[in-house]
């Protein structure tokens, strides 16, 4: 399947030194949204030659101004920023971008002001856009790229991205993709199919048919692979899918049912667990030379490995103690140790890409809960608490977890619903993640561009 | 004498909520019910079972997070054993489940786990491991759709269908 082309070229340059800039603004991430900046976007500034054609092409009556939209509605979602109503905008978006007023800024409050530019121009989109701080009333940074019109959502998502990381010290995550499951139907008949979007829930597509029951797809962390479980032809096993062409293969050979699969950091393995004789281990594949190792080997159930993001260690889910908890061990299945020492039981352990920490699912007393902890086990945070949820996935600056949340159903068994949730790794922030139809078990992508 | 007694008023408390669970509509779920049909976290009631074949129940139940099976569940499998002895051209798949309060992937290898203790047992009374194969499907295909503890320990099961 041909999805999104990731022709997206950028020639990112600075238009004005911006590195002796030295600024007051500043987010600080640590602390949640209790205070979230005022940030003015102006609609991006379009000549009339160019809004035409961008009409006829992209069927949209003001480009710049939807670009603007995007990159509002991300840093909303974010929590850390309050973009101001584009009423109370008093200079025009052509003029703003060239020199902004800035007592016309601050005067509705602004902190921080986005103004651009767009043209289309030999079926190309030219951006540029700078960012500035209203009350230093100087420029923070400027860039310009070139890129596909019909890239023109990505074009919002990477000038959030670089003002984020602008403000915040921290890479963004808005030029990235959630693949999910997408779930239609009964709760005893879901009719389940593999689903991907941008991270804003915007350009869904399906990349199965709901033929066979599909279930827990992951990123390649390096590329647009995928590993995903599959009952096709009622044979439950770990596939391979590449979301350019479309093409998939299973994954090994494998006398029995393999799941639970996630890419190794560098992309190069896949580590999954495999059911044999009502026991579960944990089992490597390399995908180019498809060797088979085997990581662990106890007769209590090993599910849900996640490697560290240097690939030394992995984190998995067993319950050789009696009860499903969390463990650490060496890449080749050495030093087993358990991590998980708090009231309730624990899965679904997932690595930061940061490193430090690991997302967990908890259930204690008939709740479900999402949290994290540090790799030593110590640092237990409980982030949020519901009737059911689980899987959590990691933003890839490590700042954000997106994970599932599914209903209660009434005494007459109906009412179900399973949504994506996402939340702040300081417990601020929990918000519906839109989708199209119900969703299970995200994944989320590594940036797009960097 | 007196445990006896006991016992025989049991009995008919049981027959008595049975009888009432017959008459009452799908609606009204009496703690009664649930009782009589849940012994230690597994249930022992009959709706949702169906036939392997006439007389042979189709399905055993398993307490949460275990895979061991009751005195029920035995006597349910040496059922389904004499049955596949005395038909031999018959293969079975045994589909084994789990309830909803458990995370998707430790549900999968609980199911498979679950699968296997029937199908061992099975082997034990002289069906061939050829003629058995297993799928899970974790907590996917739940046969009740509430959320409450009746519906779930409907839910926690092997079911033994006929492969071909």
């Amino acid at each position: 399947m041909k999805t999104i082309k990731f022709l997206i070229i950028i020639f990112i340059f600075f238009l004005l030194s911006t590195s002796k800039s030295f600024s007051l603004i500043e987010v600080d991430i640590t602390r949640g949204n209790l205070n979230p900046l005022p940030i003015a976007v102006s609609p991006l500034s379009q000549t009339n030659k160019s809004k035409k054609i961008s009409q006829n092409k992209l069927n949209l009556e003001d480009l710049g101004l939807e670009i603007a939209k995007v990159v509002e509605n991300n840093l909303k979602q974010s929590g850390l920023f309050n973009p101001l109503n584009k009423d109370a905008f008093l200079q025009k978006p052509d003029i703003a971008h060239l020199k902004p007023r800035f007592e016309d800024w601050s005067l509705i409050k602004a902190q921080a002001l986005i103004t651009g530019k767009v043209l289309i121009e030999n079926d190309k989109l030219k951006v540029e856009f700078r960012l500035w701080d209203v009350l230093a009333a100087r420029e923070m940074l400027a860039l310009a790229f070139t890129t596909v019109p019909s890239n023109w959502r990505r074009v919002g998502h990477i000038i959030t991205d670089k003002v984020y990381e602008r403000l915040t010290g921290e890479k963004g995550y808005f030029d990235t993709r959630i693949i999910y499951v997408s779930e239609e139907g009964p709760k005893t008949q879901r009719v389940k199919k593999l689903a991907i979007m941008d991270q804003d829930g915007f350009n869904t597509k399906y990349l199965t048919l709901g033929n066979e029951l599909v279930l827990t797809p992951r990123f390649n962390p390096t590329n647009q692979m995928v590993t995903y479980l599959s009952y096709f032809r009622n044979l439950p096993r770990v596939y391979l899918l590449d979301i350019e062409t479309g093409i998939q293969e299973v994954v090994g050979d494998f006398p029995g049912m393999t799941f639970a699969p996630r890419f190794s950091p560098n992309g190069k393995k896949i580590i999954m667990s495999f059911a044999k004789d009502g026991n579960s281990d944990i089992y490597t594949m390399d995908i180019e030379n498809r060797l088979v190792e085997r990581i662990t080997n106890h007769p209590s159930i090993d599910t849900s490995p996640s490697y560290s993001p240097d690939g030394k260690y992995i984190t998995f889910n067993s319950d050789r103690s009696g009860y499903q908890q969390i463990y650490i061990m060496k890449n080749d299945g050495s030093n087993v140790k358990r991590i998980s020492f708090g009231n309730g039981i624990y899965g679904t352990p997932v690595w930061s890409p940061r490193g430090d920490l690991i997302a967990f699912t908890k259930l204690h007393k008939g709740k479900f809960y999402i949290g994290v902890m540090r790799t030593d086990g110590k640092g237990e945070r409980l982030l949020t608490e519901n009737f059911y949820q689980e899987a959590p996935s990691w933003a890839p600056n490590g700042r954000v977890i997106i994970f599932y949340r599914e209903t209660k159903t009434n005494k007459e068994g109906e009412g179900f619903s399973a949504k994506l949730w996402s939340i702040d790794l300081t417990g601020y922030n929990e918000r519906l993640v839109e989708t199209e139809t119900d969703a299970s078990d995200p994944s989320w992508s590594s940036l797009l561009s960097n | 004498m007196i445990l006896s007694k006991i016992l025989k008023n049991t009995f008919l408390v049981l027959i008595f909520g049975l009888v009432v669970s017959a008459c009452a509509t799908k609606k009204t779920t009496t703690p009664a019910k649930m009782d009589s049909q849940i012994q230690g976290d597994v249930y022992v009631g009959t709706d949702t079972v169906g036939e392997l074949a006439k007389g042979v129940p189709d399905r055993v139940f398993f307490a949460t997070n275990e895979s061991i099976l009751t005195t029920k569940s035995r006597d349910t499998l040496r059922k389904q054993a004499a049955w596949l002895r005395e038909n031999t051209n018959v293969n079975v798949v045994i589909e084994g489940h789990a309830d909803e309060r458990g995370t998707r992937e430790y549900n999968l290898a609980l199911g498979e786990r679950r699968a296997n203790a029937a199908k061992d047992y099975l082997m034990t009374y002289g069906i061939s491991a050829d003629r058995i194969s297993v799928i899970s499907y974790g907590k996917e295909r739940p046969v009740d759709p509430g959320s409450n503890p009746l519906s779930w320990s409907k839910n926690r099961r092997s079911v033994t269908v006929k492969a071909n």
